[in-house]
């Protein structure tokens, strides 16, 4: 029911770049997003058994592992960004991994997914970035609480855009899952698509607000009604951010979502997940729940900053048989 | 395939787990394995192979018992027995412990060898089978070290003849060695003729442990080994788990030895998602419950019914999951499903499969390699009558039917010849909770599939058998009431005289069925005359159609059941009353039937009284548990009624009737009660009472006549759910054989007699039935 085809506007040519029809979202629908259920204990209990269930190892593990670094957006949001802390950032987007490890495994040129920053730091990024085929990422819309004034939202949406984002993640009101206004949550949604574009726009739920997986479920229903391109756990501000659990909830709903309108919605969880391990888990429960067509950057993405650092030193002791150190791998 | 093209195709390649270290381990023991006796290995003798199934190598040589293989290790145990039950609970509990320690740092080997020897995925030995095994021992270390405090009226039954299952080799013997043992018991152990080899492997973990010989012996064989151990004189308690139709001739040849008994059998258990559930969980959940372990799990949750209104939906999801089972070499870790047991098996589900499956729509949605495996299936379409709803396939085959209300899955789900286990998955929880005590069934998972803990009971009713194993419940399969019994002495009988005296104008004793006086479907009736020679009455002489239509009345009384404790309790403590209203008359009842004196006639119509108003008073006390089991969530031991109870009383002619119905009825149960043959005239003046008590019609009915004659109807009849008797009559063997038809629960005196705690009575009037209720927002 959708085709791919390869887009020639991106550069790097390695990456199966394909483009996926994007979202165009549906009337809102609270029947679907009211009637869903999820079970916490079982949602839980397949989370837990999900890692024992399937192993990833050897060559097979070093080579996910190279597809998770290709999915990450990799990110700075801190208030002392300094241009020249972005710009080592993207340099390290570019060229996230040792030439020689990459040699090693036989492996041509990879990047990361894209680069994630503040509104300020975009112009920066997309020079930075320049050639290199790498989106820059906004956050965007009062990130991360998303209280300032509703029209200064949708204006930073324009601004980023502006300023190069090809991707703006923005954060939902959360009060509207809390109160339960989803027509407003609906809106809301729709308004910051309207802004973005052809940017694709990333839903941020910040699920460690909302209380409950049912809630998880409706929002990540509503904001997809809506016409978000990607579906994202969090900001990595609240106090919990990406789980197992939360992932399961939000890729059900993608394939349901899915299922009964034939448009395909990103996933990316952000937030916690900093070992390799952890990664794989993640891309096992991808491609079991959702299926290999997710398991591409433009499809699904991590938001992590230090998760890159710990596959590269598994990709060396994977190339070399030894276990490596942090300082022999490149800082971003 | 280079790193390369991995990172493109984001396949998972193979993650063997190395068998090389159990292969070692077997290579040690020289491939041949002989029993465990009396503390040492026995040299191998007659030996037949045990084969890992995935691949079709033989792993091993293993023995196959004799008669004085099998003796010996039964006089080993019988030898050990006494010092073992000496040493108290506490030390018991330190081998325990140190056995559960060692199961712990054996762990990876016997989840190889478990692996090796059964088929079963290395992920479920490793991450279900082994760590529940050492539960399982963990738990009851705990249980020996209390028993001496907690359980002071309870004593060890002897030497425990046990028969485990292939499906879940070590597990089993877990579960049959661990509460054993700890009660002060001694075994001797069969493992399955598939898996002996972590028995074995266990076998020498009991001399690491320190255990004393003979404690726990092993022998291995097929089923005429496990005839012996059934058969076999010295033996006390017979523990069988495995297939209806084994549990079945068991039941028959333990008949009338006066050996204990339980069983855990087969089942067919439902699996019911109403359209409120989420789906996706439910989904998930079969895959914990249908193919787990192959499907070869006794309670899995082979009959899928889903609500009308979801059911396509909930197909097409179960279908994409299926999809994406992995199947195949089971020491992979990324493997779901693993290879059948046996290709015996594998033949098995496939003609099951292929005679039945056509009565539904088939979908197999992965093949399964070549080899001894299966695909996971689903049949979809199915109705009741369909011969795959009704048996058990033992295999990775998962039926589906719909319902329409709550009202019609209960009715679906309880309609089998099972009782094993239930799932119910719903968000509601005023659905979940009202639903788990209308299944029948021994364990209820709400929202969940075969989770089981030491803590938590496991086990069946109907023929899917009878006993619990795990928690408090559990230890009453291996212990008995201490007490001392002596012969049950028939009652004298009093003939015709010369001359018939006979007294006042004719008083008519009927039966008594479903609330109303009877008259025997025979047409016929016997006098019965006091030692002086006094006509006191006719009693109907009872037979089959007369139990048929007690039974009915019974079966029918289902609001009894459901009665909260509180109204039971009071029509008990009425029944007492109005009883003693008529004390007197009672007594005078009881003294001309049997001769005995007023003081005594008194005092059993006194006692009487006294026991109605305890089982009254216990009516709402016998408190249910909430188990501690390792979850967030809640296992709920609910003592329900056992249902229907045919019962014989003993030749006190109002005692022998009210000990019985009392504790019965105050749990709960409905009785068809067969009063003393001798002396009958006291419990059908009894029915009088009753009739002003308010007691519901068909909750007690009062049958009379021959004992020897009714014994084979009563116990036979397929609606009954449990048989007790104190006849006098010999009728303990009959009973007992005759019960197999649906594998009742029976409590008989075998020709013995004695006095029970309340606590006994109230046991044998309850199934505890599990219900585990994970929850969480």
């Amino acid at each position: 029911m959708t085709t791919t085809e390869v887009t020639k506007t991106q550069l790097n040519a390695h990456l199966p770049q394909v483009h996926e029809p994007r979202n165009a979202g549906v009337p809102l629908d609270l029947d679907w997003a009211l009637g869903t259920q999820a079970n916490t204990s079982a949602i839980e209990r397949r989370c837990a058994t999900l890692p024992a269930r399937r192993s990833v190892k050897k060559d097979h593990q070093a080579a996910w592992l190279l597809k998770a670094i290709t999915m990450i957006d990799l990110t700075t949001l801190a208030g002392d960004d300094t241009s020249g802390r972005v710009k080592r950032l993207c340099a390290k987007a570019a060229n996230p991994v040792r030439r020689d490890i990459l040699d090693a495994l036989g492996m041509d040129r990879i990047t990361t997914g894209a680069v994630c920053v503040y509104h300020d730091m975009v112009e920066t990024a997309v020079e930075a970035l320049d050639g290199t085929g790498i989106p820059v990422a906004a956050v965007s819309t009062g990130f991360p609480a998303g209280l300032s004034p509703f029209h200064l939202r949708v204006r930073e949406i324009e601004e980023s855009v502006k300023a190069g984002a090809r991707e703006i993640d923005i954060v939902i009101s959360r009060r509207h899952v809390l109160t339960g206004n989803w027509q407003a949550l609906y809106d809301e949604i729709c308004a910051f698509r309207a802004a973005c574009g052809e940017a694709h726009i990333k839903a941020i739920l910040a699920t460690g607000e909302l209380g409950s997986l049912r809630n998880v479920a409706r929002a990540s229903y509503v904001c997809m009604m809506a016409g978000a391109d990607f579906i994202k756990t969090s900001t990595g501000k609240e106090s919990v951010n990406a789980t197992l659990p939360v992932s399961l909830t939000m890729i059900r709903t993608i394939r349901d979502f899915h299922a009964r309108t034939g448009f395909r919605v990103g996933y990316k969880p952000a937030g916690g997940i900093s070992k390799a391990k952890a990664s794989l888990v993640y891309l096992s429960l991808i491609k079991e729940e959702l299926g290999d067509h997710w398991l591409q950057p433009h499809m699904f993405r991590f938001g992590a900053s230090s998760l890159l650092g710990d596959i590269e030193r598994q990709l060396e002791h994977h190339v070399t048989g030894r276990y490596s150190a942090a300082h022999r791998h490149a800082i971003g | 395939m280079t790193v390369k093209d991995i990172f493109e195709t984001m396949d998972y390649g193979t993650a063997p787990e190395s068998a090389a270290e159990a292969l070692r381990w077997l290579v040690d023991n020289g491939d041949r394995f002989g029993h465990f006796i009396d503390g040492k290995m026995t040299d191998p003798a007659a030996t037949f192979d045990s084969k890992n199934p995935a691949t079709g190598e033989v792993l091993a040589q293993v023995s196959q018992a004799t008669q004085s293989d099998v003796d010996m290790a039964v006089a080993a145990a019988r030898k050990a027995q006494g010092k073992w039950t000496k040493i108290g609970g506490k030390a018991r509990a330190k081998y325990l412990y140190a056995l559960a320690r060692l199961v712990q740092k054996h762990a990876r080997l016997l989840s190889v060898l478990e692996t090796l020897d059964n088929g079963k995925p290395i992920r479920e030995a490793r991450d279900v089978d082994i760590p529940l095994v050492a539960r399982h021992f963990y738990y009851h270390a705990g249980m020996a070290q209390l028993m001496d405090e907690e359980l002071p009226n309870r004593e060890a039954l002897g030497v425990c003849g046990q028969i485990i299952p292939w499906n879940f080799p070590l597990l089993m013997l877990a579960w049959k060695i661990a509460p054993a043992i700890a009660m002060g018991n001694t075994v001797v152990l069969k493992p399955a003729e598939y898996t002996p080899l972590t028995a074995l492997l266990f076998a020498q973990i009991c001399n690491e442990a320190g255990l004393p010989k003979g404690v726990v012996n092993i022998v291995t064989g097929d089923g005429t080994v496990g005839e012996m151990i059934v058969t076999h004189d010295r033996i006390d308690k017979i523990a069988f788990t495995g297939s209806t139709g084994v549990g079945r001739r068991i039941r028959e040849t333990t008949a009338g030895s006066g050996k204990a008994l339980t069983l855990e059998l087969g089942g067919k258990s439902p699996y019911v998602v109403f359209e409120d559930a989420d789906m996706d969980s439910a989904v998930e959940g079969l895959v914990d419950a249908i193919f787990f372990n192959q499907g070869q799990v006794c309670c899995a949750g082979s009959r899928l019914l889903v609500q009308e209104s979801i059911a396509e939906d909930f197909h097409a999801r179960l279908i994409a999951r299926m999809a994406k089972l992995r199947i195949g070499d089971p020491l992979d870790k990324s493997i779901d499903v693993g290879a059948i047991v046996d290709p015996v098996q594998l033949a098995r589900i496939t003609a099951l499969v292929a005679q039945g499956g056509h009565e539904g729509t088939v979908h197999q949605p992965v093949p399964a390699p070549n080899g001894c495996f299966y695909p996971p299936t689903l049949i979809t379409g199915m109705h009741s009558s369909a011969q795959l709803m009704q048996e058990e396939i033992f295999g990775p085959v998962l039926v589906s039917t719909t319902f329409r209300t709550q009202a019609e899955a209960v009715q679906i789900a309880n309609n089998t010849r099972f009782g094993l286990a239930a799932s119910v998955w719903t968000e509601n929880i005023n659905l979940a909770l009202d639903i788990a005590p209308k299944l029948t069934a021994g364990v209820v998972w709400v929202n969940g599939a075969n989770m089981l803990d030491a803590a938590a009971g496991f086990g069946g009713v109907r023929e899917s058998g009878f006993g619990r194993e795990g928690g408090w419940e559990g230890l009453q399969a291996y212990t008995k009431p201490v007490g001392k019994s002596v012969a049950v002495k028939p009652a004298k009988t009093y003939g015709k005289p010369e001359d018939i005296d006979v007294e006042g104008l004719d008083r008519t004793a009927k039966m008594y069925i479903g609330g109303k006086q009877a008259r025997p479907d025979s047409g016929y009736s016997k006098a019965v005359y006091s030692p002086k020679g006094k006509l006191l009455g006719h009693a109907a002489i009872g037979s089959r159609k007369d139990i048929r239509n007690a039974v009915e009345a019974a079966r029918g009384a289902t609001a009894w059941s459901n009665a909260t404790a509180h109204l039971r309790a009071q029509i008990l403590y009425y029944i007492g009353e109005n009883l003693s209203a008529r004390a007197d008359e009672f007594a005078a009842r009881i003294q001309a039937l049997t001769g005995t004196t007023a003081s005594k006639a008194q005092t059993e119509v006194s006692e009487a009284i006294d026991t109605l108003f305890t089982f009254a008073a216990w009516c709402d006390k016998l408190d249910g548990a909430a188990k501690p089991v390792p979850m967030r969530g809640v296992a709920l031991a609910m003592n329900e009624a056992v249902g229907v109870i045919g019962a014989f009383c003993d030749d006190r002619p109002l005692g022998g009737l009210v000990d019985l119905i009392a504790p019965a009825i105050a749990m709960g149960n409905r009785v068809v009660a067969v009063a003393s043959d001798a002396y009958p005239l006291a419990a059908t003046d009894f029915y009088q009472v009753l009739d002003t008590s308010d007691l519901p019609a068909g909750v007690v009915n009062i049958l009379t006549g021959s004992h020897e004659d009714l014994a084979k109807t009563l116990a036979g009849h397929l609606d009954i759910d449990a048989v007790w008797s104190f006849s006098s009559a010999d009728i303990s063997k009959t009973i007992e054989h005759e019960s197999a038809g649906n594998l009742k629960r029976t409590w008989v005196n075998n020709g013995q007699t004695r006095s029970y705690a309340a606590r006994d009575w109230l046991a044998q009037s309850v199934e505890v039935k599990t219900i585990w209720v994970p929850y969480g927002e």
